[in-house]
């Protein structure tokens, strides 16, 4: 009551969903924090090539007297500073990460939608057409999840080999269940609501009660799980690299830029494993900071 | 009960001898284990030679049928690179990875527990601020890369810098003490050097995730009736919180440590790849690189095995903690 006394402008002005939905967030200065890193991040990928210091893939311009420079060295040539210093090939390691940053959030970001949409299909059709069809689908989503992700991709990609496409391809075999169980329950909420029942007598086809009607209704808890999936499939694709099964030497993700520097840690050269595990974990914890907020923003319980 | 248990045991086969055919023709197509084998100049026939010795020269589905035949009698092949029973190798390792694990489990569980509790007594306060941003950090770093980080700080950099710091191994087991004829690492100075950093890392993922499960259980357990009831009859809040509240927090608890026991095993295979610790997840990543076929096979078969085994243990205590769940057969 006195907010509204006290704020008559707020009142006036009608508050959509989206609005409500960016004024709940920015009310948790952390989440806002993530969401700042997940910013960074993004940009960093995007832009790699032109605020990188210099291309890691052109062997030309690496100079193997630089190689294991520490943080702050000067290049022999004097053209540039290595202020992340360099690894054993001589690159910088501050381009690296950017280049590093543009593959792991590329692999995370399309095995996530992959999953997403994959997964969001395979559960509304099993909670719509139900029966024998919903059990065998569940039965299959179950066993999935039965086994933790890391043996499954690691099994996976043992067997398809190593490249991007492979690692693409085993995160979303990974991930779906997730959606596809969020989905399957969310659905089965919506399918006993009233405007499905409408749709129904208005005769509508079943794809498009399903696709047009219960989708966007469902989709709230599907995004919370798919922020939270995005962080664990980088995390995850960085292990997989790091253990040498993911993506291949000439395009460095930055799980690979850790393993690079795993044999140079116990000299001392603790730069070149350090940083790209910072870039790393900038970007999953902004994710996280981000998705946790998200969650109670987008709760139907929290609801005021 | 009965029938739900025959069911999911039937489950179970299934899963296994789907899994078995998959990676048996997975691995099948990918590469020659031979060249990986002997060196890059040996003649054609001793090629050939080694290819009849290992039965690689008949067809695939000869290959499986022979394998499952052999694998009805816990006979899983013998491993190319060693030359040793695939099984027994798993099962040599299996101590150092189970170790390991119970190792994080206790950390886990000793740091996380009291670390939840207080979070969830406290919500306003700094600390419990302090505990939770710390468990997203928890969930977020990625395990390999903490794991690293240790070894960096406390088998590295602290002793160069500080004289008196003790030096903390950074791979291998340590001394170990023969149990029951199984090599334990926990029972000497040396083994527990050696657990200690691969044990932290692997139970920071897992502390966390107690550390949120218990707050959240906290909070619902202590607006309830026999909380205040509790208080009511003028309890000390030591023995409310000791007894009474904590009590109803083991149930989910126990739960998740159960179902988290079986990732952890998994996720042992980065941790021991890190730590060169002699475990089965070690194994299981150089029999991969080196494409020894077996040892995979085997590997993957106990796994599913102690996989499919742990959930229905866990189910079903389930149902015993908590009669509130009812099993159902779920007739399709």
């Amino acid at each position: 009551m006195t907010d509204q006394a006290l704020e008559p402008a707020a009142v006036a002005k009608p508050q959509t969903p989206f609005r409500r939905i960016v004024s709940d967030f920015c009310e948790n200065r952390l989440a806002v924090f993530g969401l700042v890193l997940v910013a960074v991040s993004i940009f960093v990928a995007v832009f790699a090539p032109l605020i990188s210091p210099q291309n890691p893939f052109d062997i030309a311009s690496l100079d193997l007297l630089d190689a294991k420079s520490p943080p702050g060295t000067v290049s022999s040539d004097g053209s540039m500073t290595y202020w992340l210093g360099t690894d054993g090939q001589a690159r910088d390691m501050l381009s690296a990460i950017f280049y590093g940053m543009r593959i792991s959030l590329f692999v995370g970001f399309v095995s996530v939608a992959a999953a997403l949409a994959i997964g969001t299909a395979i559960g509304l059709i099993a909670a719509y057409a139900g029966g024998r069809l919903d059990a065998f689908l569940m039965r299959i989503v179950d066993i999935m999840l039965s086994f933790p992700s890391i043996l499954v991709a690691l099994i996976l990609l043992s067997l398809l080999g190593k490249g991007i496409d492979k690692v693409l391809i085993s995160l979303v075999l990974v991930q779906w269940a997730y959606f596809a169980r969020a989905a399957r329950g969310a659905a089965l909420v919506e399918r006993n609501k009233e405007y499905v029942e409408a749709a129904t007598c208005l005769a509508l086809p079943t794809s498009r009660i399903v696709f047009r009607h219960m989708l966007p209704n469902c989709l709230p808890s599907l995004i919370v799980i798919a922020t939270i999936t995005l962080a664990r499939a980088i995390a995850l694709e960085a292990t997989l690299s790091f253990l040498g099964v993911g993506v291949p030497v000439t395009e460095p993700s930055l799980g690979m830029l850790i393993a690079n520097g795993f044999e140079f840690l116990l000299s001392g050269s603790y730069w070149i494993s350090f940083f790209p595990g910072i870039a790393l974990a900038i970007a999953i914890v902004g994710i996280n900071l981000a998705g946790d907020q998200l969650r109670d923003v987008l709760n139907p319980r929290n609801l005021r | 009960m009965l029938v739900y248990v025959i069911r999911r045991l039937m489950q179970a086969v299934l899963v296994m001898v789907v899994m078995s055919a998959l990676v048996f023709a997975g691995i099948y197509l990918i590469g020659d284990p031979v060249t990986m084998m002997i060196s890059p100049d040996a003649s054609e026939a001793d090629r050939a030679a080694v290819r009849t010795a290992l039965g690689l020269d008949q067809p695939m589905w000869e290959q499986y049928l022979v394998f499952v035949n052999a694998a009805i009698h816990g006979d899983f092949g013998k491993s190319f690179l060693a030359g040793q029973p695939a099984m027994g190798l798993i099962f040599d390792r299996l101590p150092a990875t189970l170790e390991l694990a119970f190792a994080s489990l206790v950390i886990s569980l000793v740091i996380g527990l009291p670390m939840g509790v207080y979070a969830g007594l406290r919500p306003n306060s700094i600390g419990t601020k302090t505990i939770m941003t710390g468990s997203i950090l928890g969930f977020s770093l990625p395990n390999f890369w903490v794991g690293l980080m240790l070894i960096m700080t406390f088998a590295v950099v602290l002793p160069d810098m500080i004289s008196w710091w003790p030096r903390l191994p950074a791979s291998g087991r340590g001394t170990t003490v023969d149990v029951l004829g199984v090599r334990l690492s926990i029972f000497t100075l040396d083994g527990w050097r050696h657990l200690l950093l691969p044990a932290i890392t692997l139970a920071l993922y897992k502390g966390a995730l107690i550390v949120r499960l218990a707050r959240a259980t906290a909070r619902e357990v202590l607006p309830m009736d026999y909380v205040k009831f509790a208080r009511a009859k003028g309890l000390s809040e030591r023995r409310i919180v000791g007894v009474h509240v904590l009590k109803n927090i083991m149930i989910p608890i126990a739960t998740v440590s159960g179902l988290e026991f079986g990732q952890t095993v998994a996720f042992a295979v980065v941790t021991e790849t890190v730590f060169s610790w002699p475990g089965v997840g070690k194994l299981l990543i150089d029999s991969i690189l080196l494409l020894d076929r077996p040892v995979v096979v085997a590997y993957l078969v106990v796994i599913v095995f102690f996989f499919v085994i742990l959930n229905l243990v866990v189910d079903l205590l389930y149902s015993v903690l908590d009669p509130r769940v009812r099993l159902e057969s779920r007739a399709s």
